[in-house]
């Protein structure tokens, strides 16, 4: 069975250590706070202006004025902060944000990624996905590793327009773990009941086996 | 001290022009000046380039200049929340320039503190990227954005002086700073309209020189775009 969203957040939530500044993206990426135990000291960072981010508040607490970049009512956490877009994309830019996850319609195995545009189809805009790419010092990539007709979305080279070049260093799609190294898409682990052959044939990009590549496990 | 107190939006936005160029703030529906976009709708002004991180919704924010058709052109990030945009982008009636956030927050700020542009590794071999000058630093690549100024500026505050020092409120603040520093004049709308004097100037965010024309705002709609809650 390929992951779950919740499974696919749950296991980029691993990757998230104790101190960083983390800023999480829309969709899949927005439900990795779910899983960051409370154990780790982590500071979230929404592009609109808040480092700090809090849950989603209960209902007589919701305020107009206080939204992440999703638009969604959120809360602050002790030791938030807020300030201007400028200076959020100054965080950004200048590599102070440990880690961004985001979502994709393609990676290829340089580590390219396609996120904002279908030509022809979806006008919606890049948002902060370039500047993010751009500047944190960690992207990690959530997505689905085919498309609805079995397609690899982990490509050779991306077909859709760029939303940045060689910034990706890993990927957890719903069927595993995969770095992205020098030699292409490298399987760390798989998903429960897939095996590592599975993933490898549902891969476009050039990919290769860790030697100690294993089966994710979920708790 | 030139009095720039205005008795309303109406009134503060005299002078926008067919053709203009307008800066204006807010993030989604959060910290946009409602008050001054009603008051562009109804003073008719078309042809006109809006610079806003986003495009409203259908019936609210910049949506409402889209539905009346007075929008030329729009320099945004994002603007998926906005199917009249869809609409008119794909049917040619609307220029569309897309810019990444990041980007776009720095070319007003840089507008506004006389710096015409700047390097950026944002969009580099992006399709952002094209025409633009590219130079290396350091061995990596980073392309040249352009700073952009407007003839208009409008901005929402939380709180103002009449001297127009203004504060902003949680992330309502978002592109409103970098936009009140950037226009050739500057309108600010505020919730509470307070005397010269009685903000702490520790706490200003927008220092009163950027401001030309600032007035009370009302009837505040503050729309959610997603109302998203816990149990707790």
């Amino acid at each position: 069975m390929p992951l779950t969203r919740e499974q696919i957040a749950q296991r980029i939530a691993a990757e998230v250590q104790d101190g960083y500044t983390v800023n999480l993206g829309i969709g899949i990426p927005t439900l990795v706070a779910n899983y960051i135990p409370t154990t780790k000291s982590v500071m979230l960072q929404s592009e609109n202006g808040l480092l700090g981010m809090g849950p989603f508040p209960t209902d007589d607490n919701v305020d107009a004025d206080l939204i992440n970049a999703g638009k969604q009512t959120i809360t602050t956490m002790p030791g938030a902060s807020f300030f201007s877009s400028a200076d959020s994309f100054a965080m950004i830019r200048g590599g102070h944000v440990d880690l961004t996850v985001l979502g994709a319609m393609e990676v290829d195995e340089v580590g390219s990624i396609a996120n904002w545009m279908v030509p022809g189809k979806m006008i919606k805009g890049m948002g902060g996905a370039m500047d993010l790419v751009a500047g944190a010092k960690n992207v990690i990539v959530a997505m689905q590793h085919t498309d609805k007709e079995g397609n690899s979305k982990l490509r050779i080279k991306c077909t859709l327009p760029l939303t940045g070049v060689k910034c990706i260093k890993k990927i957890v799609s719903d069927f595993g773990v995969i770095e992205i190294t020098d030699k292409g898409f490298v399987l760390l682990e798989y998903a429960p009941d897939m095996t590592a052959e599975q993933v490898v044939k549902a891969t476009e990009g050039k990919i290769t086996i860790h030697p100690e590549c294993k089966a994710m496990v979920f708790a | 001290m030139s009095n720039k107190v205005y008795a309303d939006a109406k009134a503060a936005i005299a002078g926008v022009k067919d053709g203009m160029t307008l800066l204006v703030g807010g993030f989604g529906l959060c910290g946009i000046p409602e008050n001054c976009i009603t008051a562009l709708r109804d003073s008719g002004a078309k042809n006109l380039t809006c610079v806003s991180n986003n495009a409203g919704v259908d019936d609210f924010g910049l949506g409402l200049l889209l539905q009346t058709r007075q929008i030329k052109k729009m320099l945004s990030s994002y603007v998926g929340e906005n199917a009249i945009f869809e609409k008119q982008f794909m049917s040619g009636e609307l220029d569309l320039e897309f810019c990444p956030q990041g980007t776009l927050s720095e070319r007003l700020r840089a507008g506004g503190a006389g710096i015409p542009g700047f390097y950026t590794p944002t969009g580099v071999g992006t399709k952002i990227a094209e025409g633009k000058e590219v130079k290396v630093f350091d061995g990596r690549e980073y392309i040249l954005e352009l700073a952009i100024t407007g003839d208009f500026a409008f901005v929402k505050a939380w709180k103002g002086d009449k001297f127009g020092n203004l504060i902003f409120r949680k992330t309502a603040r978002n592109f409103n700073p970098m936009i009140a520093t950037a226009g050739k004049i500057t309108v600010a709308e505020v919730e509470e309209l307070v005397e010269t004097g009685t903000l702490d100037p520790d706490q200003i965010h927008t220092p009163g020189v950027y401001v030309q024309r600032i007035f009370q705002g009302k009837d505040y709609q503050k729309r959610i775009e997603q109302r998203t809650v816990s149990k707790g």
